[in-house]
Parts: C-alpha cells; sequence; structure tokens
C-alpha cells in the first residue's frame, strides 16, 4: 500500500542552481526507484532562516510530494542524513486532510493566485480583527 | 464635601463590559488541515516571543489548538519559525 507523504528539505546556500538540480534529481530518482512515484514538486527558492543553521542564515528550500512504502521514508532519511548538502528536512505523512489540502493548494498555485488562503474563506479580514482585539483584552488583564 | 449618588461624576464613564463570544476559527472557516507550511499564517497564533498562545485568548478548540502546535513545531525545526526572538510582528 503506498501512503503520501511531503518532505521539505533545505539544502546549502552555496550550492549553483546546477548542484540543485542534480540534488533534486538524486531524491526524485531514489523515490521512483524504490517504486514511489511524485505528486508534486515545487522550488521555493533561496530563502532567509528563521535562525541560524550551521552558521548558514539562508538556504534553499525544496518541496517534494510523493508516494511511497512505509518502509522508503527510512531510506530517504538516511540518504538526506548522509548528504552534506542537506542542512535540514522533514518528512511528513499525509493524513486524508492534508492531500485535500495539498490538492487545492497546487490548484490555487496553478491558477497563478499567490496567496494560498486554507480553504478559501480562511483569512477573513473580521477573524483576524477578533483575535487581535482579544490579544490586547487578555494583556490588559 | 459630601455628594448624592445622583450627582457623582466619573472621569471615565464606567465601561459594562461587554466581551464578545470567542469562537474557533477553524470551526468557522471550515479548516481541517493546518498548514506548517505557512509561517504567515502560524504567526497569529504566536505571541512577539515567538510562543503558542493559549486558548484562553486565541479560542481556538482542543482539536485545532493541539494541530496549530504540531504545525507551528514543525515550522520552527524548517526554520520558517523561531524557536526564540523577541519583537515577531
Amino acid at each position: 500500500m503506498l501512503k503520501q507523504y511531503e518532505t521539505v528539505f533545505i539544502a546549502t546556500p552555496v550550492l549553483s542552481d546546477e548542484q540543485m538540480k542534480e540534488a533534486v534529481a538524486k531524491y526524485t530518482k531514489l523515490i521512483t526507484d524504490n517504486g514511489g512515484e511524485i505528486v508534486y514538486e515545487e522550488d521555493w527558492g533561496l530563502k532567509q532562516l528563521a535562525y541560524p543553521i550551521q552558521h548558514k542564515t539562508s538556504g534553499f528550500y525544496y518541496l517534494i510530494e510523493f508516494k511511497a512504502e512505509p518502509e522508503f521514508v527510512n531510506t530517504l532519511e538516511i540518504q538526506f542524513k548522509r548528504d552534506e548538502r542537506i542542512i535540514r528536512f522533514l518528512t511528513v505523512a499525509l493524513d486524508k486532510d492534508a492531500v485535500a489540502y495539498a490538492e487545492h493548494r497546487r490548484e490555487m498555485k496553478a491558477s497563478g493566485k499567490k496567496n494560498e488562503a486554507p480553504a478559501a474563506p480562511a483569512k477573513d479580514s473580521d477573524v483576524q480583527l477578533d483575535i487581535e482585539v482579544d490579544i490586547e483584552e487578555a494583556k490588559e488583564d | 464635601m459630601a455628594q448624592t449618588d445622583a450627582n457623582i461624576r466619573y472621569l471615565n464613564p464606567p465601561t459594562v463590559e461587554v466581551r464578545k463570544k470567542k469562537y474557533c476559527r477553524f470551526k468557522k472557516a471550515g479548516i481541517k488541515y493546518v498548514d506548517y507550511k505557512d509561517p504567515e499564517f502560524l504567526k497569529k497564533f504566536l505571541n512577539e516571543q515567538g510562543k503558542i498562545l493559549p486558548r484562553r485568548i486565541t479560542g481556538t478548540s482542543l482539536k485545532f489548538q493541539r494541530k496549530v502546535a504540531q504545525a507551528v513545531k514543525r515550522a520552527r525545526s524548517l526554520a520558517l519559525l523561531p524557536y526564540v526572538t523577541d519583537l515577531l510582528k
């Protein structure tokens, strides 16, 4: 039974575009060679890290969604650990809500809307305002 | 000077507390999955030091508070959110 996973990894900022493509190709190949299939890939590009990792303040983020056997995740993570180019990675199993959300997110990206509101009306401005007011009230207490 | 109740003057008019009922924004908006990849959204549940706000302030239901906490922790490990900071917002 294939399960759906999602992995985000951060590569060192010193890599060139070529090297980055090579690293990505390595992992996509690893997934497909082990009987998995790639559902979606996304390059987030060079981003600032919220805190330094291995004395680096930025990194290349890359997201891969894939289907694979549960046993395969361990092999993938071992490869990440051994790879010096990867400074951080996170693999998450997607449940059915997460899969639905991921599809929605993909559609939003495809339709060119940058703002990825989770399940449409989530980011109502009055909803936000309410919470901010609440927080202020709580501080006065 | 003795004053009767009728002509007591307040500097600030006494406000009657009408507290708005808190609600779970996830239930209201029908969100089922909290994404760890969207740090801007998760920041609404953090204070200035990057700590997770309690339910008593945000009004989030227990079910979604757990999911928010999980998402925030994942975002932190991916350096999308800081573990500790000052002046997050």
